[in-house]
């Protein structure tokens, strides 16, 4: 499918700019070409399928879903599972957790929901596609959906309702029935443009990144050599994992940045395990997110839902290692 | 008076928005009264799960995303 911007990449780098195919410079440049045209061209896919299907199941249907349906115990699933196909922006998690918890939905419910929103997105989803293939990419969403869905449980039995901020508590208190969303229904024609200016969107938005993080990995690629990472970072030492996701923790990149870096480690003996729970810390977990929810949940409560995902988060690195 | 208000707790997205407000405002020539809401418990009067969101008097227009100038201009117009 690809193969064309492989050939326009081999023409333009090796024919065009007669920059030989033996060089460094030659096959990081190549690199660079290819990989920026696949993951655009990914990239507004896969956002605009998403855009489509927002459009039908926006996040109010969801939560009227979980709300009103005997699940029995699947609820859990479920929300970690609209987690994923909603687009996570990091301004909207405190109004949707407090909208959540005030329509009625379990605090374990609502986390579960919280947690896979931003760890399976989109971008993310487009990244792994072009980056590792098909494969990876759904080993990647799976684990994200299984992680929220478990993690949403186990916090669920610690009773954190007490840890919430004062405010939120009220709320809680008075329940109140709310109101039917008020909005003009529109033809899936009317909506087509408003969707693929959305898509191009978000595109615009990450570029930025997608180039920086395509550059520093091509450069990775033509200058690293083989296997460089695999003797320090091989799979073999089983520390590996914990001390990568300790430290992507608090870091936050986006994620159209920092899967063509793991890429590039990937390719020189990192196992991907390791790597998709690297970038999981990364995009899931921030120092900017905890600073957000703050307004809503105590430092305890930040505390032990940090502690949750990332204890998950090291569970799976180790069994995809296990598994790929 | 039309009263327009952008509910947000402060991201990029909330102020774009709240700028194209401004923008459509000025190339209409028209008046209103327009407020950013950043305060949660204000927002949460308004029954929001996603932000930003572009309430024209009283009424959700937008929400979820970054109304765009011409948007805006035509959601003023009726």
């Amino acid at each position: 499918m690809f193969d064309w911007i492989q050939n326009f990449a081999d023409w333009l780098i090796y024919s065009v700019f007669d920059i030989g195919a033996d060089t460094h410079l030659g096959t990081a440049l190549n690199f660079f070409i290819y990989d920026t045209i696949k993951i655009l061209i990914l990239l507004f896919l896969i956002v605009f399928l998403m855009g489509i299907l927002n459009a039908y199941l926006p996040v109010e249907k969801l939560k009227d879903f979980l709300h009103r349906k005997k699940l029995y115990g699947l609820e859990y699933f479920f929300a970690s599972v609209f987690g994923a196909i909603t687009p996570f922006c990091s301004c909207s998690s405190v109004p949707l957790f407090i909208g959540f918890v005030q329509g009625g939905i379990p605090l374990g419910v609502t986390f579960s929901f919280l947690i896979t929103s931003p760890l399976v997105n989109e971008v993310a989803i487009a990244m792994f596609i072009g980056m590792f293939g098909l494969k990876a990419t759904l080993i990647y969403v799976g684990s994200g959906i299984l992680l929220g869905t478990i993690g949403g449980w186990i916090l669920g039995k610690f009773n954190l309702e007490e840890w919430l901020s004062e405010w939120v508590k009220k709320i809680l208190g008075s329940k109140m029935e709310q109101d039917g969303i008020d909005q003009e229904k529109q033809s899936f024609r009317q909506r087509l443009p408003e969707i693929t200016q959305g898509a191009l969107d978000i595109v615009k938005g990450v570029l930025i990144y997608v180039i920086i993080g395509i550059a520093i990995g091509a450069a990775m690629h033509g200058y690293v050599p083989e296997n460089f990472f695999g003797e320090y970072l091989g799979g073999g030492q089983w520390w590996t994992v914990p001390v990568a996701v300790i430290f992507a923790v608090p870091m936050y990149a986006n994620a159209a940045g920092i899967v063509p870096v793991i890429e590039v480690f990937v390719a020189k003996g990192v196992p991907l395990g390791t790597a998709i729970a690297f970038m999981m810390a990364t995009v899931g977990l921030s120092i900017p997110e905890a600073t957000l929810l703050k307004k809503v949940m105590s430092m305890r409560l930040i505390g032990t839902y940090f502690g949750v995902v990332t204890l998950f988060i090291i569970l799976s690195g180790f069994l995809f290692n296990m598994l790929l | 008076m039309t009263q327009i208000k952008v509910l947000g707790p402060g991201c990029p997205k909330c102020k774009t928005t709240y700028n194209n407000v401004l923008e459509a405002l000025k190339q209409t020539n028209a008046e209103a009264e327009v407020e950013k809401v950043e305060d949660i418990e204000q927002m949460m009067k308004y029954n929001v799960l996603t932000t930003p969101v572009l309430m024209i008097n009283e009424k959700i227009k937008i929400k979820g995303r970054v109304a765009q100038v011409n948007e805006i201009i035509d959601l003023l117009k009726n």
